[in-house]
């Protein structure tokens, strides 16, 4: 039985969102109040199980009296705070900020991206077709997963996932600067040679399909892959005594895909390589 | 934590080049022969993970020795410091005057920045390529601000061994630059710090008044010149005297955002969480600057001082001194100093018998203008990628290691000094209403005198230039670097306080004053602004990482244009430059716009 920690009881903390008066548990953000107002604010770097980065900055929203707009994942609420989700300023920030992802990654896999592109009207074609792009060719240089860094929007997820958040693999990291930073193991080699132990903590984090099960790849470049044909059945990993839930996505009767719920509080989205990869004597049909 | 290390061994020399820093391993764990000891040793937890602020002292090492950053040499400083690769490999990548990939022995880095671009550095670089030629043995790098703007162009050359040698050349022409960078050792000894104060000698001096009068290499000469006589008044005050009197005396931070240094020690002061640290931000960065590198090589000692006075105010009893990467002569400086404060009991446990201890740690950086971020700067220390953190929380609650920090600037603390012996009244008289103190301006470009002039605050941009004998046909002045703004000619009467320029619409910054002339083409110089931002933004945030890109590529497209011809690419930097400074994490992302829309809507540039 899993004993839920209830801590101790938080004070509710009274601002506004546009103008309406809300209330959130003191330490939670400002995103947290918004959802729970049914506000909808973009994010991308955000990820339920991980410490905000807030390195996208697709959430920002204005807070009075603040000279900058603030990214609402990370941003505590306060007392008395007056934040705005839907001004000029804040709109125009996010549809550069998308604007300037899509005209340099690859977004074609990232869920919901289209939508917002549309919404704020963002024109990612205005920076003419000699924008600068990361250019990086998908790495596989394993059987389980493979790495389209060309699709990568930098938001360290993986590498939180992968060291002291989660993982403590440490196997990769950001190198470089600027706008030839990359997410890399050491001296740039291949998986094979560096600390990953293929626990795939990273794919379950990553926002934009950049890191994929080598199954979705491989499905994707033939044309195959169709999310509309998928199910998805949450079990209990039989390997260890652990229990693990695995959620098995499965197109025309084969497992394409492992990832386990966020909420579960064994796993809160983690798994190991077999839970993750370990699944073919499942569909071993000889 | 359970590393994974690869195949490739050290050699001898970068294996020696870390156990310098660090000692001869211990174990086999670490790196040593084998032995049965091995099966009984452990390093682990927190005695593990406290080593790793050592991850840049040991990455310069290694470069320092090699010149560059071999697999074999990274694993095995990783080894001897419980660090993953990985996470080595990412902070190698991010310093600019690291490399990880073989290299000649010696690096020539030719300024190619704003001041020096105007004095013809591109020229200079060529002519310096052309007669090295190939296999020369030099790698010649294109490097941003070198803070030698009053002797521009400006080459600093770098030459790996055991010491590690430098020179710089500046003025330089290619024959200096070149002997400098082949024959480090024998290249002319670079003119005295004083060279760069033209004021020198004038009694109207206090922050500048050692600089040329004292021996910077002499702590008794520092004390016969009124040395020490700061810290012991601040002993006579106590530390909520020392804050009181800061407070009272105006004094606000001079790298830039002008922060009250009496609230800021205040707030750390208070913290309950201990310990306290106080970080001296020597990275000075921001092209145009140099007043720190002046003060730091002509009067290190004052330093040391302020630093140690605001250690006792704030309850802190360690202090980092962050000097840049680009500074030998200064690193220098500084390290003698220590050592000879150390020896007489200015620094350690019982200073002036006070029974109050306090010591200075040295860190080096390593080329990375982001450092200067106050809270990338503390990254840097603690062995992470100089990237900045988001705020709030603040240093004064959560600085360097995740404790309350003061962090100020080498011209703040030097400041403190002036407060403490002429008391905050009188310092509080000098400069205007809301700006008090003197305050220094780093002069250079189309001046005949360039160097740090020391003016109160409240003289106006034309009195300086003046002082610094401005040239004919002055086209535009840059205030503030390149995170600063540009002025017109017909604008000199602008009073040189916070709020005067702030009321100008244009920005202080840390100082700079740069004029140029009208033979200076203003879209390249511009070009020149933009592709510095996109060489030195860390990459975190969306809005500065591709940002900087856009608003380059949109500069060179009109850098030959004027007029409609402009005018789509410049609503483009418009629009892409206040996301950037609506939504950038840092000060860099946030400012990087700020000389090109100035020089846009002042200047009349592309017009």
């Amino acid at each position: 039985m899993t004993v839920v920690p209830l801590g101790i009881p938080r004070r509710l903390l009274e601002f506004t969102i546009d103008g309406e008066p809300v209330r959130g548990a003191e330490g939670s953000t400002i995103l947290d109040a918004c959802r729970a107002a049914g506000k909808d604010i973009p994010t991308l770097c955000e990820g339920d199980t991980l410490r905000p980065k807030n390195a996208c900055r697709v959430c920002v929203v204005e807070v009075e009296g603040s000279r900058t707009l603030v990214p609402a994942c990370s941003r505590k609420a306060e007392p008395g705070m007056e934040v705005r989700t839907d001004t000029e300023r804040a709109r125009h920030s996010r549809k550069i900020v998308l604007e300037l992802l899509a005209s340099s990654v690859d977004l074609s896999t990232t869920p919901q991206v289209a939508g917002w592109i549309k919404e704020y009207e963002a024109k990612p074609d205005r920076f003419g077709p000699d924008a600068a792009r990361l250019n990086e060719e998908p790495k596989v240089d394993n059987e389980l997963y493979v790495r389209d860094y060309d699709k990568c929007i930098l938001c360290y997820k993986c590498v939180d996932a992968c060291g002291d958040q989660w993982q403590n693999s440490f196997a990769i990291s950001v190198a470089g600067r600027g706008f030839d930073a990359r997410i890399a193991v050491e001296h740039d080699a291949p998986l094979t040679d560096s600390a990953c132990v293929y626990c795939g903590n990273c794919i379950e984090v990553c926002p934009t399909g950049a890191l994929s099960f080598k199954s979705e790849f491989d499905m994707r470049a033939a044309g195959t892959w169709d999310e509309s044909a998928q199910t998805e059945t949450t079990t209990v990993c039989a390997y260890c005594g652990v229990g693990c839930n695995l959620t098995l996505h499965v197109q025309d009767n084969e497992i394409v895909k492992v990832t386990s719920p966020h909420d579960n509080p064994v796993t809160h989205g983690n798994l190991c390589i077999k839970g993750r990869f370990g699944y073919q004597h499942v569909q071993n049909r000889d | 934590m359970d590393l994974h290390f690869g195949d490739s061994k050290p050699t001898d020399d970068e294996r020696a080049a870390v156990d310098a820093l660090l000692g001869p391993p211990e174990s086999s764990w670490e790196g040593a022969d084998r032995s049965d000891a091995d099966l009984r040793w452990a390093r682990g937890g927190r005695e593990a993970r406290d080593r790793r602020d050592l991850l840049l002292p040991g990455l310069h090492a290694i470069n320092d020795r090699i010149g560059w950053l071999s697999e074999g040499a990274l694993d095995y400083l990783c080894r001897r410091l419980t660090v993953p690769p990985s996470e080595a490999y990412g902070v190698a990548t991010f310093y600019a005057m690291f490399s990880v990939k073989p290299r000649p022995a010696t690096v020539l880095h030719v300024c190619t920045d704003l001041a020096c671009a105007a004095a013809g550095a591109s020229e200079l670089c060529a002519g310096i390529e052309a007669r090295l030629g190939l296999g020369s043995g030099v790698s010649v790098e294109r490097s941003p601000c070198l803070g030698l703007c009053e002797r521009a162009p400006a080459a600093l050359a770098i030459k790996a061994g055991d010491p590690v040698r430098t020179a710089v050349s500046a003025p330089a022409t290619v024959h200096d630059a070149v002997l400098a960078a082949s024959a480090p050792d024998s290249a002319p000894e670079e003119p005295p710090a004083v060279m760069a104060v033209p004021q020198a000698g004038s009694d109207s001096l206090v922050l500048l008044r050692r600089v040329g009068v004292v021996d910077p290499s002499s702590l008794d000469d520092y004390r016969a010149h009124g040395g020490y006589t700061a810290l012991r008044r601040a002993f006579e005050l106590g530390p909520a005297g020392v804050i009181r009197e800061v407070t009272d005396s105006g004094l606000v931070g001079r790298g830039g955002a002008a922060f009250p240094t009496g609230r800021k020690w205040q707030a750390t002061a208070s913290q309950p969480d201990h310990p306290h640290y106080v970080v001296c931000n020597a990275d000075e960065s921001e092209p145009g600057t140099f007043k720190d590198r002046v003060l730091m090589e002509g009067d290190p000692y004052a330093l040391v001082e302020a630093m140690t006075i605001a250690a006792y105010a704030t309850g802190a009893h360690q202090g980092y001194l962050y000097v840049r990467g680009e500074y030998p002569r200064a690193l220098g400086r500084l390290e003698q100093a220590l050592a000879q404060a150390r020896a007489r009991g200015l620094l350690g446990e019982d200073i002036l018998g006070q029974g109050y201890a306090f010591d200075i740690e040295i860190r080096r950086g390593a080329g990375a203008y982001i450092c200067g971020e106050e809270t990338a700067l503390f990254n840097s220390i603690e062995g992470y990628r100089g990237e900045p953190r988001s705020k709030p929380p603040f240093p004064v609650e959560k600085g360097l290691f995740g404790k309350p920090t003061v962090e100020n600037n080498v011209e703040t603390l030097v400041n403190v000094l002036p407060i403490l012996t002429m008391g905050a009244p009188a310092y509080a008289a000098i400069g205007t209403d809301r700006s008090t103190g003197p305050k220094l301006f780093c002069v250079s470009g189309s001046v005949e005198r360039p160097g740090i002039y020391e003016l109160p605050f409240g003289a106006t941009l034309g009195e300086l230039l003046e002082l610094a004998g401005v040239r004919e046909r002055l086209r535009a002045v840059l205030l503030g670097g390149a995170a600063g703004g540009f002025v017109r000619p017909d604008e000199l009467d602008i009073p040189l306080t916070f709020e005067g320029t702030r009321e100008a619409g244009t920005t202080l910054g840390s100082g700079v004053v740069m004029a140029f002339d009208d033979t200076v083409p203003l879209p390249r110089l511009l070009l020149r602004i933009a592709e510095f931002f996109r060489d030195e933004s860390c990459g975190q945030c969306v809005p500065c990482r591709v940002g900087t890109v856009r608003q380059e590529e949109a500069l060179h497209r009109i850098v030959e244009r004027t007029g409609a011809a402009a005018a789509d690419d410049i609503a483009l930097l418009r629009e892409v430059g206040r996301a950037m400074r609506d939504a950038s994490i840092c000060g860099l992302g946030q400012t990087a716009w700020n000389a090109v829309e100035s020089a846009i809507d002042r200047l009349g540039a592309y017009e």
